[in-house]
């Protein structure tokens, strides 16, 4: 672990100068994830800014209906929100689904969908990786697949050397509930305050796969919002994953069903929480068979890109997520006709 | 035969001795010996899989506040002994897989020693490594022997023609992943150095053995045994892990010799204990059955194919129970490794037993399919008279008792044809049988005192949290014909007298005969009124010992598969095991080593997995986020029980040993059922849903 300061400001405007004003800074909340890249030498801040205290840990009904949290809130504290818990089943569900009750405890709103990849070789500093240490390459390229993306890649088998190549997924279970719910995310950063929906939140890797959101250095997010859903509104999230608990997605799946519509997320698929808009297009209007959601989801899936690697590779997933959106949309519309 | 003690002690469930001091956190580990001022090691490893380091940066480190010494293999203090490779630690620039050991850092904190370490610049001369394990190899060879001392290969009769000539065959390749121990308390070592002391250097080490941990760094260090201490009152697991001290505790020593007076500790992290604290070998199994109509075996051949580490021989005897499970005239076992830039495997819980009852009990069910016959039934037609490997007869076998009992508790008769559906789930039954081969130790030696109106017994044996504690004094009690109470037991430390590894489920067997020697000279010498500081002492060699018998525990595992229709998810909701092992010394104990080793049985079948990464020479997966275990959640209803058996020719106490068996075949099982319900036949473990999809409506 290298050094650093650490810092606990006394108001976020305070914390929010504190890391604008050093370049290799960083804000700190539950450390749920900070914490282990600090031991492991993946992160190797100068400064460690503490906003643990500093947002609002509340839930809070909002005029039009929604819901905001507050940043400090924790996943156990939202998830146990009797709104939440009514309103915004996927939301539970997702949090619930996520690591450990000790981790839930500790883990924050503001933090958890800035988690980092759980790729293997951007854990390990003695493999090269993009996205720790830019164009080093890209180590899972033909490796350990198994929980990486097949959507929002190029190709089966990228190019390993470019400095591009990123095939990491993003492991939060709650981004992709939030995703699926259109939340807002509030946002305090030098030069003041401002909103933008989540599904803007998180990027794909591009030519810049180091960077995994759309936050300028400094900007902290303060709270998210929940925006209010018509009656009658269904929504259920579900997770598909190696063992029974304490583990990430191999697939899961953020289902929203309204009167409108379907929106839909998908996790463990992509760098970003992966809204499936296209499937969204073709369900609109539709009855929720499984052959429409099928067809829908041939379309959606129509562009992914299989990875190839070390036991096995992760092509499975795509028959896989496919079959659990298929089966929670079935859940759904089963649940509403009872 | 054997004249077995009068259960008294024997036989009670009572809670464990050190439970309390456990549950309250007071039993002291091996890093949290409480000594003054100590320092702290940070290991440098490779991080090549081959070649040579040509140059290592420590000049800065070295000169850094608080930074006590830096040990590379260019500064490094010569070793007495490089007899064994593992220990001869930075005796050469050569580096032989990723993650040896190629430094170490001793600093005022532990923070520090980490970040000096992984801050020391090294440049490395890097060949082209070979690390990926095939059976198309042509560099496989026959080691000598294999672990234990058996023999590599054997055969009898013709194989191949019962093969030809036979109604029904089976011809399958099966494959067991490799496998880390993890025990949850790392490898860990407090160490000390005082050249002018009686005894100069002192470990505080986390092992399954006092005495053969310090027969070996005493070797390494050309020390007289008698100037090395090792004390571990309590292990936080090994499971075969720390049955041999690994490269760690040389180094740790040789931080301790470079710092004389001062104390220094070493823990490896989780990441490091993948490269260096052994792990399990993957294995291929090629098995072949041939069988008549009834079932009836007429060859059975397991031809394995699995790897070591060029830097030193590891041959775990895969397939050594398939000579010895079940009836057959024609029978052949070989045993062919690939050695390979890789870190070196060595035991974990079972070797040999349990990836070796993998493919065997799995096309044992392939062959019950084959024959539509129950896979029960297909065991017992099975059963053989006498060892089929030695011709012996059985001490005492009750495999075809616990096969009927398992099935009966379970409610194997509802059965059915398969791919039966609840719900979201189908639903399926499977069976597998357990062996584990029942073993004592040549050397372990016990006193016993008379001390202040108790009875204390001494001896150097390890508890890695198995209940040696609770056990020994239970065993001590009926062999003198006192009451428990009155009995105290001290083990973890070689100023006792010598004891045998924990390993091989055999220290109960080992150390209990030990006791239970000692008990009878002191009776024999000081009767039943004995004085103050009376003393008497006893070895494993004074007490009765059978060759004419093949001594075994035997078992039958029951697994409930459920498989999601929709995505594949496996859950097992329940786990039924039956044992025959002989007499249960103390059933609380007993029992949670019978259900851990299926709960790691369970945990292998679903989901344990080091996934190796040939392009760079290292598990991928290497901490315990990636490395799944089965947690919680996964772990529903695991039953075990026993029958009431009686072997007179085991030992004194009649006990077989039972830390092993629990995870011997327990996969067989999980997989079994898993085609029961789905249809899918796994033959490569860990049985992932991504296994299960393609075969799903």
């Amino acid at each position: 672990m290298k050094p650093f300061s650490y810092a606990r400001p006394g108001d976020v405007a305070e914390a929010v100068r504190e890391v604008a004003a050093e370049p290799n800074a960083v804000f700190l909340a539950g450390g749920t994830n900070l914490v282990d890249h600090l031991k492991l030498g993946v992160a190797t801040p100068d400064l460690v800014v503490d906003v643990r205290t500093l947002t609002s840990q509340e839930v809070t009904d909002l005029p039009d209906g929604g819901l905001r949290l507050g940043a400090a809130s924790t996943n156990s504290e939202v998830a146990a929100d009797r709104r939440v818990r009514e309103r915004y089943p996927v939301l539970a569900q997702a949090l619930l689904a996520g690591a450990t009750g000790q981790l839930r405890n500790a883990a924050t709103t503001g933090g958890n969908p800035l988690q980092r990849t759980r790729c293997v070789y951007f854990q390990d500093v003695t493999t090269p990786c993009n996205k720790r240490e830019p164009g080093s390459g890209c180590s899972a390229v033909g490796g350990y697949t198994r929980y990486h993306a097949v959507l929002g890649v190029d190709a089966a088998l990228p190019d390993p050397d470019a400095p591009g190549t990123c095939i990491a997924t993003h492991p939060s279970d709650m981004a992709v509930a939030l995703a699926a719910l259109d939340a807002q995310v509030q946002v305090l950063g030098p030069s003041g305050a401002r909103t933008l929906p989540f599904t803007d939140l998180h990027r794909l890797p591009g030519d810049d796969p180091a960077t995994d959101t759309t936050l300028g250095h400094g900007e902290l997010i303060t709270a998210i919002d929940l925006p209010p859903l018509p009656a009658g509104t269904r929504s259920a999230y579900r997770k598909v994953r190696d063992r029974a608990s304490y583990a990430f997605a191999l697939v899961s799946v953020a289902a929203v069903v309204t009167d409108d519509g379907v929106r839909l997320a998908l996790g463990g698929v992509a760098h970003t929480p992966w809204r499936a808009t296209r499937a969204e297009e073709l369900l609109r209007g539709r009855a929720l068979t499984d052959d429409v959601v099928r067809a829908a989801m041939d379309a959606e899936l129509a562009a992914a890109q299989p990875q190839p690697g070390i036991d096995g590779g992760n092509g499975f997933k795509i028959p896989l997520v496919h079959r659990t959106v298929v089966a929670t949309l079935r859940q759904l519309t089963t649940e509403a006709q009872a | 035969m054997t004249d077995l003690l009068e259960p008294r002690a024997i036989g009670q469930a009572l809670v464990r001795r050190d439970g309390e001091q456990k549950v309250r956190g007071t039993a002291t580990y091996a890093y949290e010996t409480p000594v003054e001022n100590p320092a702290f090691c940070h290991p440098v490893q490779a991080t090549i899989a081959r070649g040579r380091v040509t140059a290592m940066d420590t000049a800065a480190a070295e000169a850094l506040d608080g930074v006590l010494a830096v040990l590379t293999p260019f500064n490094a203090e010569r070793l007495a002994s490089t007899d064994d490779a593992e220990y001869a630690v930075l005796q050469s620039p050569e580096v032989a897989f990723r993650g040896q050991l190629i430094g170490v850092v001793v600093a005022e904190t532990s923070e520090l020693a980490r970040e000096v370490a992984d801050g020391i610049t090294v440049a490395y001369a890097e060949q082209p490594h070979d690390s990926e394990l095939r059976t198309d190899r042509p560099d496989l060879y026959a080691p000598e022997q294999v672990n234990a001392g058996h023999p590599t290969d054997t055969s009898e009769g013709d194989v191949e023609a019962a093969m030809r000539s036979a109604e029904v065959t089976v011809d399958h390749t099966y494959e067991t992943q490799m496998l880390h121990n993890n025990p949850i308390e790392p490898h860990a070592t407090t160490a000390l150095w005082e050249p002018g002391a009686d005894v100069p250097l002192t470990l505080w080490d986390s092992t399954q053995g006092v005495h053969p941990d310090r027969a070996a760094v005493s070797e390494v260090f050309g020390l007289d045994e008698q100037q090395v201490r090792v004390v571990c009152p309590y292990v936080g697991g090994g499971f075969g892990s720390k049955g041999n001290p690994h490269a760690n505790v040389m180094l740790v020593a040789m931080a301790a010799r470079a710092l004389p007076g001062r104390p220094v500790k070493l823990a490896l992290t989780r990441q490091q204990m993948f490269f260096l604290a052994g792990y399990r070998t993957p294995t291929i199994q090629r098995l072949q059955l041939a069988a008549d109509r009834r079932g009836r075996l007429q060859a059975i051949a397991i031809d394995v194919v699995e790897q070591t580490s060029k830097v030193k021989e590891f041959a775990e005897q895969t397939g050594v129970p398939t000579r010895m499970m079940y009836a057959s005239p024609n029978r052949r076992s070989t045993h062919r490794l690939a050695a390979l830039d890789v870190p070196i495997p060595s035991w974990m819980r079972a070797p040999g037993e349990c990836p070796g009852m993998f493919g065997p009990e799995v096309a044992l069910d392939e062959l019950a399919e084959e024959l539509g016959m129950d896979p029960v039934q297909l065991r017992i037609v099975n059963e053989p008279d006498v060892d089929p490997d030695t011709g012996k007869p059985w001490s005492s076998r009750h495999l075809v008792e616990c096969l009927r009992e398992g099935a009966q508790r379970f409610g194997w008769s509802d059965r059915g044809p398969g791919r039966r559906r609840e719900g979201d789930w189908f639903v399926g039954y499977g069976v597998a049988s357990s062996v584990y081969p029942t073993m004592r130790q040549a050397t372990s030696t016990a006193n016993v005192r008379f001390e202040r109106g108790r009875y204390v017994a001494e001896i150097g044996a390890a508890d890695l949290g198995t209940g040696a504690w609770t056990v020994l004094p239970q065993i001590a009690a009926d062999a003198l014909g006192v009451d428990v109470a009155d009995v105290e037991v001290r083990i973890g430390d070689t100023r006792y007298p010598t004891a045998s590894v924990a390993g091989g489920s055999s220290g109960t067997n080992t150390w209990g005969s030990a006791v239970s020697v000692a008990a009878r000279e002191f009776r024999d010498k000081f009767g039943t009124d004995p004085h103050d500081g009376d003393e008497a002492s006893g070895d494993v060699d004074q007490a009765a010992m059978d060759e004419d018998h093949a001594a075994y525990a035997f078992g039958a595992q029951f697994a409930e598969v459920r498989v999601h229709a929709d995505t594949g998810e496996l859950r097992v909701p329940r786990l039924t095991g039956v044992f025959a092992c002989g007499r249960i010394i103390n059933p609380r104990t007993a029992r949670s080593q019978l259900i851990g080793g299926m709960t790691m049985g369970m945990s292998m079948a679903l989901h344990e997995n080091s996934v190796f990464d040939p392009r760079i020479g290292q598990v991928a997966n290497h901490d315990l986020a990636e490395y799944h275990i089965s947690v919680n959640a996964d772990v529903q209803q695991i039953e075990a029980h026993w029958l009431d058996e009686h072997d007179p020719y085991v030992n004194v106490m009649g006990s077989k040993g039972i830390g092993e068996i629990g995870i011997t075949g327990t996969a067989a099982a999980v997989v079994n059922a898993v085609h029961h319900a789905t249809g899918v036949r796994v033959r490569s473990l860990p049985v992932t849903l991504d296994k299960m999809v393609p075969g799903l409506p």
